[in-house]
């Protein structure tokens, strides 16, 4: 029996206030791709921090490749190590090519003296590790022009370069289509195959099963399990992570269809999208399906006025609106919660209660001044009706979870007059648990009479949560569906049959 | 009666342990400098001294009020110093040279402040221009050139009784200047913290995407920044005018460099989204200080030049340590 890879005994951390990890031991064997799940605040990405040098863990052992290590700084993570993590927000510099990016800091020199970059050589590396990835990608083309799944694979091409011997991935595959994440998976065997070992974190648990040979769950700093990935189930693997059965993944309620909330006619935008029109009903979820890439967020932008049209009516409880900016959308009672959660729907270095009541202030205000109980009341009213977990009101929004931010911004759109919410990847990068919290949340939305408008790049979420589904392709709207007539394989073919529509 | 208790209420509620605490850094920066100048001139700590000290920075504390604004946006605001040599000048015209009454006379150049501020908030809104810096630096020029023509670059002096007590005049022992400053500090910590617009100005610093989908009016937030900045710089002018009793062209050179300072020592951050009123009145008594204390040991305006430098390095360094601990 030969000795793993990496072992991990009795690890734990405490930052002040939390018990990150908790005595926890892990085998890694070579070549194997390893996936670590749970729960948001479980402790994967505290472990990830400890194998990178970005921390230091408190007590424990860490043996990695035969010899124990009482200490690993990130640069001899990198250099030494060959321990190389991908992050979800990729490091590429978007202005440099893809050979530059390659090799930055790694720079080859064509004269020592001058510190000139010998641009053939590092071209031409660059095209030998691309090759070996399958990768159709040109050395020489800026980063910033390709697509997110390929920038991921130049961060991949990065780590080859390094001669990465443990790769860590952290929710690769969050901002990929299907095509994309395929191609990811062919890397990883492939990688596997040459003897690299893989660590692999993500929400998804179909390609949790799909791609790793075992994992490892992590709750509450503690390792729960560790098991073949063969054999094993969703199911299983949910109730390993929040400890106990979960009911329904899709806890979707009966609902009756009600007046027309939004209606929009012809809607186009001068870079993408082409005469688009539905209608979304109280009382009811809408879905909109598509690949990535198709217009959904771009529709959601431009409903709300956050981009141009350039042309399009829209029509709010029957009545014909003009919307220009998201203060008007607001106005006529449109919300949109973005899917980019961090970058443009919270404050992260402001508190809950200024995150949850800023889009609604007036509100607050008793003659000239905001009067702060009332704002406290407020927030501290959908903390509670949400069930966000925080230590306080005044706790910094960078400090919770994903699945607590989340339910802030939502939060946020609670304390306004709102009652059209569009919800793009509501559930993205948040933990089961989480997931099923803001699903009752949608419930309760539509069952007091609003509209949800639900963009998801998850099938299963679409068909388990919406009363009615469009779907888009390449900018036009190529199919509308019931509840009872979508099914997956329909819904995939007008996502990628816009092309045979297309005239 | 009603609005009086109102106040009273709101003073009470107000956390000062809270106001206090986080600006630990700074004020405790301030007070240790004070007693090593206390023990180093013997002058230092008499009340006429330190009385000096709070007249010396009540311009600064003005003009880095308004420049507070602009910074908790990501912001920045160069024309402060010439919208301020602006303002004076058409003030000193109307009054002194063409014999306008004096109240309507600063009005209007209290209007030309704010004027030029909203043009600085529109040109960078309306243009789309990527930075303030930008926008307020055309401004900086414009408005020197500005004053320097209306005046032909000569001064003019000659202001009523009432303008020289802004800027010269005492409240028993106490300089007016200084009373107008803290006038100032608890309208702008109420402005600030309190009311919808001083929200949204922290909402647009920490990040003004999320604050334009929350459906804030981002543009009409930015333009208000620096119409108010420019008035600010109006204010701080009439003191200046009034404590030289005179409008000269070139006034305020540099002093968006004295502000800047102030608001960073006071712990704002070019990031955005952060620092308050306090903060930003403990930096500029503490430039004022440092000046005051330099020259009663008698160091030249050259090298106290230098020592300010390395207090807004080292005012900022300490706050990163702070806040690397914080995060660690």
């Amino acid at each position: 029996m030969s000795t793993p890879f990496l072992q991990l005994r009795n690890i734990s951390k405490a930052f002040p206030g939390v018990q990150a990890l908790d005595n926890v031991s892990i085998d890694i064997n070579k070549g194997e791709i390893h996936a670590l799940l749970g729960e948001n605040g479980a402790g994967k990405s505290t472990l990830i921090k400890l194998l990178t040098g970005v921390h230091h863990w408190d007590s424990g052992t860490v043996t990695y490749d035969g010899k124990e290590l009482t200490s690993i700084t990130p640069s001899q993570a990198i250099r030494e190590y060959g321990i190389v993590p991908i992050y979800q927000e990729l490091n590429l510099i978007p202005e440099l090519d893809v050979a530059e990016n390659i090799f930055l800091g790694r720079e080859v020199l064509a004269n020592e003296r001058f510190r000139i970059i010998d641009r053939k050589e590092i071209v031409r590396r660059t095209t030998e590790i691309l090759e070996t990835l399958g990768q159709n990608i040109s050395p020489t083309a800026l980063v910033g022009t390709l697509g997110v799944g390929k920038q991921q694979m130049v961060e991949v091409a990065k780590a080859l370069s390094i001669e990465a011997r443990l790769l860590i991935l952290d929710e690769p595959t969050a901002s990929l289509g299907e095509d994309e994440t395929e191609d990811l998976f062919r890397v990883m065997r492939q990688l596997k195959d040459q003897g690299v070992t893989i660590i692999f974190i993500s929400h998804k648990l179909d390609e949790v099963l799909e791609i790793s040979d075992r994992f490892t769950v992590l709750r509450d700093g503690k390792k729960i399990v560790t098991t073949e990935a063969e054999g094993a189930s969703k199911e299983d693997i949910i109730s390993y992570m929040v400890g106990r059965k979960l009911g329904d993944q899709y806890p979707k309620m009966a609902t009756t269809q009600g007046d027309v909330a939004l209606e929009v006619r012809g809607l186009s935008t001068a870079s993408l999208l082409s005469d688009i029109s539905f209608s979304a009903y109280r009382g009811q979820v809408l879905g909109v399906a598509g690949l990535v890439g198709a217009g959904r967020t771009e529709l959601a932008r431009a409903i709300i006025g956050a981009d141009p049209r350039s042309s399009g009516r829209i029509f709010v409880n029957g009545a014909e609106v003009q919307i220009n900016s998201p203060k008007d959308a607001l106005k006529h009672g449109i919300a949109l919660l973005t899917e980019d959660r961090k970058g443009q729907g919270l404050f992260l270095g402001n508190t809950v209660l200024f995150n949850a009541t800023v889009a609604n202030l007036k509100r607050y205000v008793r003659r000239i001044l905001i009067d702060v109980n009332r704002q406290k009341d407020a927030a501290a009213e959908v903390v509670r009706q949400l069930g966000i977990k925080t230590p306080g009101l005044n706790t910094m929004t960078l400090q919770l979870s994903g699945g607590n931010q989340q339910k802030v911004v939502i939060g946020k759109w609670l304390n306004t007059d709102a009652d059209i919410f569009i919800f793009d990847e509501p559930t993205r990068g948040i933990d089961v648990g989480a997931k099923v919290e803001v699903y009752n949340i949608i419930n309760q939305l539509i069952a007091d009479g609003a509209a949800v408008i639900m963009i998801s790049s998850e099938l299963p979420e679409i068909l388990g949560m919406s009363d009615r589904i469009i779907v888009l392709s390449e900018g036009r709207l190529t199919a509308e569906f019931s509840r009872e007539e979508a099914t997956q394989e329909k819904i995939m073919a007008a996502a990628t049959g816009g092309i045979n529509h297309a005239s | 009666m009603q609005a009086k208790s109102g106040l009273q209420k709101s003073l009470q509620r107000m956390n000062w342990g809270d106001v206090l605490l986080n600006r630990v850094g700074a004020l405790l920066g301030l007070i240790i400098i004070m007693i090593g100048l206390s023990f180093a001139s013997p002058h230092f700590l008499s009340f006429r001294n330190l009385m000096n000290v709070a007249q010396q920075s009540a311009i600064n504390s003005i003009v880095a009020s308004g420049m507070l604004l602009a910074i908790v946006t990501a912001g920045i605001d160069l024309s402060v110093g010439s919208i301020l040599a602006l303002s004076i000048s058409i003030t000193g015209i109307l009054i002194v040279n063409m014999g306008w009454n004096s109240v309507i006379g600063v009005i209007i150049g209290l209007a030309v402040a704010a004027g030029a501020g909203m043009i600085n908030g529109l040109v960078l809104t309306k243009l789309r221009l990527p930075h303030p810096f930008i926008s307020t630096l055309g401004m900086m020029n414009v408005a020197r050139g500005l004053a320097l023509i209306i005046t032909n670059a000569s001064p003019i002096s000659g202001f009523p009784k009432w303008i020289q007590f802004v800027g010269a005049g005492y409240v028993g022992r106490i300089p007016f200047s200084f009373i107008l400053v803290l006038i100032t500090v608890v309208f702008f910590h109420f402005f600030l913290t309190r009311t919808t617009l001083g929200r949204h100005i922290y909402a647009v610093g920490g990040n003004i995407e999320a604050a334009r989908l929350s459906g804030i009016d981002t543009d009409r937030v930015r333009v208000w920044v620096y119409t108010i900045s420019g008035l600010m710089a109006g204010i701080a002018g009439l003191t200046l005018m009034g404590r030289v009793n005179a409008a000269y062209p070139l006034a305020g050179l540099s002093y968006e460099m004295d502000a800047i300072a102030a608001v960073i020592i006071g712990g704002g951050s070019f990031m955005g989204g952060v620092g308050n009123i306090w903060g930003t009145l403990i930096g500029a008594i503490m430039i004022a200080v440092i000046r005051n204390g330099l020259n009663l040991l008698g160091v030249s305006p050259d090298a106290q030049t230098i020592v300010i430098g390395l207090v807004i390095i080292g005012a900022v360094y300490v706050d990163v340590l702070r806040r690397r601990r914080r995060t660690a």
